[in-house]
């Protein structure tokens, strides 16, 4: 098997595997990181998104082979209750969430959003995680999550 | 109207069911109080609901709670987490444990102390005196025998004395969630685990009639093949090895035809025509009538709707020689057990099910089938763990469904317009084909093995339990008569179970519906229509409150329109109002819904909002995009492009005003909001375009329809 590296939240990683196998498929099993989420194979629903640079996208139809020498960043590289990131600080203080199976790949569109524009309006929240499905309707607590942390973001 | 004091003391339901105090609650000697209830997280909030009202009534701190994931290996026996029941049944039973529990210890503190229980104080679990005499839960737990059952009588605090429920403490599963610390069943891993995936045919009702197994040997990490009559399936050593082993085994299989689906766009005929069972859910007959004038009689639909749940559904198995250990996000261990027992043909004991979280199911979902699929695969694997998870497809074609309706109301009305007698009549499939029911298994599998069980056909439960397709069908308004009717399908080729607010949200639809057309017909506001009907004064609360937070009624602007919708969910529960806000002509968009709610004595006021926001969403996606297609022979809507729901840039702004009762009886705010809404969107529509769309979802295909019908 040829080996692909890349950066996993900062980290050189190095995997031996079939190029075409599904990168979501890499990162729960042969890298154990359960943060991204299946939700349907089908790109969707956006539960498996991570960032590849500053782009959110579904890990679950990106081959492996797409992911050479790129930064790849999951749920688990955004932030740790030791050290989190201001969208997890924001998600908690606004309760935006029930199940919260979605969550990981909304924070990770919200995060690329403010990656791209820091000062986002309701509006921009909203078209940047329109690909994100929730079905247990906490949309207007994460939108007000994602304004809360681009907020505290600035006044740093 | 329900008041707190109980005379003569009664245990609370779940309380009595399971007596022993041992079995809710525990101390650790690391200074801990074990709660263990029976109800399960899905999502909705209620762990820390339970651990504010145990805390509240030892005094100790919420740090100090820890939660018990329900098991058949020790928790009470709760039945099934559903029917936004959990607060009432589990609260209640964990509020009078904890009460009693108290008082045990603190007549066991007075002896040792030498202080009478009226100077003792307890502080996070801290029992002191005066003098500085002082204990704890903890040293006292020793001596304290909690395996004796409860006892009626026990006093809770009362609501001025609770320091945390009433307060919005936040959810102690939100960091872990957020933080990606694995929670979800699909993201745990047993040592030596393997991975499963089931083999299922678009077909509805195939039979799988050849199964050619070469390819699928081939595939790297293939441990076994597993095939019993029409249900088959691969384990693996890995999740990819498993995806691919299906992958070949499906192409190896062959399938016979299936049964015939029913006509998707004739569904209302068809509901009628089928055989089934009826049932008179109500009469009330009118003291003094008036001389009717004329009759108005109207037909309303909503489809089958899918769960969705976010995640396919997913469990884990493992056999020890003839015991088999089960993971599931079930939303009633015991009831799955009880299937489990009947298809193994096993006694109970060799069954252990035990919770682990799942996504929202928001109702009877595959989470029960794949539990058994589970189980079946693990057969194959040793004593190995087997984790088994549905793909989307199968989710959104093979769970069940909430069952399709139509619903007939006819009134009639005196010369002024009044009501004097009421009809309402209700066709479709039972809202209920839970396990653990029946003498038969209600699990999917169950019906494709070699020597199968057939298939479970949805009831109703009794409308003193809710009911099912009844629910919320007789009338909270004082017509002066009436008569309620409920045809129960005794077929079911398209398979339903329990979806959120069973039949709620179809009848609370029509009523208001026809209400609405009502009233405007008689140039009434529907407030005041609404108003002059009802005299329980809770239920005029939540609607003069809501009618006063959205300003009703705005001045009328083009193209917009405002909709009013009630309902008390199953007549004894939660009161909720809901005024909706809309825009469009032909595409309908929901810009506001504006929401009062009562539910008694709220435990944990932003869970509650959580959960009436997330309702009020959740039917504003089944009112303007949901229903299950389906052709004569497949479900054809089994992905997300296919069975689209609602995103964020469609999602309303919703404003909910909670009205405070806490000296009334908690009770559940999950499915209030779902039946009010889709009424009050559909009236809406009416305000702002002058058509009445009957048939749910209201599609730019459905105002088309009602529009020629109108012209």
């Amino acid at each position: 098997m040829p080996s692909i590296r890349f950066r996993l939240n900062g980290v050189e990683t190095d995997v031996d595997a079939d190029p075409d196998s599904s990168l979501l498929a890499i990162l729960r099993g042969q890298l154990g990181m359960t943060g991204p989420h299946f939700g349907c194979g089908a790109n969707e629903c956006g539960a498996c998104n991570v960032m590849i640079g500053d782009r959110a996208v579904a890990s679950c139809d990106t081959p492996l082979w797409s992911v050479a020498d790129k930064d790849v960043t999951t749920i688990e590289g955004l932030g740790s209750a030791e050290d989190p990131h201001p969208l997890q600080r924001a998600f908690i203080a606004e309760q935006a969430l029930q199940c919260g199976y979605c969550v990981s790949g909304i924070l990770i569109s919200a995060a690329a959003l403010l990656m791209q524009n820091p000062n986002p309006a309701s509006a921009d929240v909203k078209a940047a995680l329109d690909r994100n499905l929730c079905r247990c309707g906490s949309h207007n607590r994460m939108v007000r999550a994602v304004l809360r942390a681009a907020a505290e973001m600035a006044a740093r | 109207m329900t008041e707190t004091a109980p005379s003569p003391p009664k245990l609370p339901v779940s309380l009595a069911a399971n007596p022993v105090l041992s079995s809710w609650i525990r101390f650790s000697p690391e200074g801990q109080v074990i709660v263990s209830p029976g109800k399960v997280e899905i999502g909705q909030g209620i762990v820390t609901a339970l651990a504010q009202i145990a805390a509240d009534e030892l005094d100790v701190d919420i740090g100090r709670v820890r939660m018990v994931r329900a098991s058949t290996a020790g928790s009470p026996n709760e039945g099934v987490t559903s029917g936004s029941l959990s607060v009432q049944q589990s609260g209640r039973a964990i509020r009078y444990a904890c009460a009693e529990i108290r008082q045990i210890f603190l007549k066991l503190a007075s002896d040792r102390l030498g202080v009478g229980t009226d100077a003792l104080d307890i502080s996070d679990g801290t029992i002191s005196g005066p003098g500085n005499v002082q204990t704890s839960y903890w040293e006292l737990a020793g001596d304290v025998d909690l395996d004796r059952e409860a006892t009626p009588g026990a006093v809770p605090k009362k609501s001025t004395q609770r320091a945390l429920a009433g307060n919005s403490v936040q959810r102690l599963d939100i960091p872990d969630k957020v933080f990606a610390h694995p929670r979800f069943i699909h993201d745990s891993a047993l040592p030596g685990m393997l991975y499963g995936r089931v083999l299922r045919s678009e077909i509805s009702g195939a039979k799988l009639t050849d199964l050619k197994q070469d390819a699928a040997r081939a595939v790297a990490g293939l441990v076994a093949i597993v095939r019993d009559g029409n249900f088959a399936g691969v384990v693996s050593e890995t999740e990819d090895g498993a995806e691919a082993a299906l992958k070949a085994l499906r192409k190896g299989a062959a399938w016979s035809a299936g049964e015939t689906l029913p006509d998707e766009d004739g569904l209302a005929e068809w509901l009628k025509a089928q055989p089934a069972e009826s049932t008179v859910i109500d009469r009330k007959t009118a003291v003094r009538s008036g001389e009717k004038h004329r009759t108005i009689r109207r037909q309303y639909t909503r489809p089958y709707l899918a769960h969705g749940s976010i995640a396919p559904s997913c469990a884990m198995a493992q056999w020890t020689g003839d015991h088999v250990h089960v993971w599931t996000h079930s939303q009633g261990v015991y009831f799955l057990r009880a299937d489990l027992a009947i298809v193994l043909k096993l006694p109970l004991e060799h069954i252990t099910v035990e919770h682990m979280e799942g996504a929202g199911c928001y109702g009877h979902n595959a989470a029960d089938d794949v539990a058994l699929d589970a189980v079946l695969l693990a057969k194959a694997a040793g004593r190995r763990p087997v984790r088994v998870q549905w793909s989307r497809e199968d989710e959104m074609s093979h769970a069940p469904f909430g069952a399709a309706m139509a619903i007939e109301i006819e009134a009639d009305l005196d010369a002024q317009g009044e009501i004097v007698d009421w009809r309402h009549s209700i066709w479709g499939n039972g809202h209920t084909a839970r396990p653990g029911r029946a003498a038969q298994p209600a699990l999917l599998a169950a019906t494709e093995l070699a020597a199968p069980f057939p298939r479970y056909i949805s009831t109703n439960p009794a409308q003193a339990g809710g009911g099912g397709a009844d629910r919320n069908s007789i009338p909270l308004y004082d017509f002066p008569s009436w008569q309620i009717e409920c045809h129960r399908l005794l077929t079911m080729p398209i398979r339903t179970s329990a979806l959120r607010t069973l039949g709620a949200q179809g009848n609370v639809f029509a009523i208001e519906s026809f209400l609405d057309e009502l009233a405007a017909e008689r140039g009434e506001d529907p407030v005041e229509f609404r108003l002059r009907h009802l005299s329980d004064p809770r239920a005029q609360d939540v609607i003069r409150a809501v009618a006063k937070r959205a300003n009703w009624k705005p001045s009328k602007r083009d193209g917009a329109g405002y909709g009013l919708g009630f309902t008390r969910y199953k007549n004894t529960g939660a009161y909720c109002a809901v005024i909706a806000e809309i825009e469009g002509a032909d595409d309908i968009s929901v810009k506001r819904l504006t929401i009062a709610v009562d539910v008694g004595e709220a435990i944990n006021p932003d869970g509650v909002i959580n959960q009436i926001e997330g309702g009020a969403i959740q039917a504003t996606s089944w009112v303007l995009k949901e229903r299950v297609r389906f052709d004569k022979e497949r479900i054809t809507s089994n992905t997300w492009a296919d069975y689209p729901i609602l995103r964020f840039s469609e999602v309303p702004e919703v404003e909910v005003e909670l009205i405070q009762r806490p000296d009334m009886d908690p009770v559940g705010a999950g499915e209030a909001a779902h039946g009010p809404v889709t009424a009050a969107i559909a009236n809406a529509v009416f305000d702002a375009l002058g058509v009445r769309v009957r048939n749910l979802p209201i599609t730019r295909d459905r105002l088309i329809e009602a529009m020629e019908l109108t012209s």
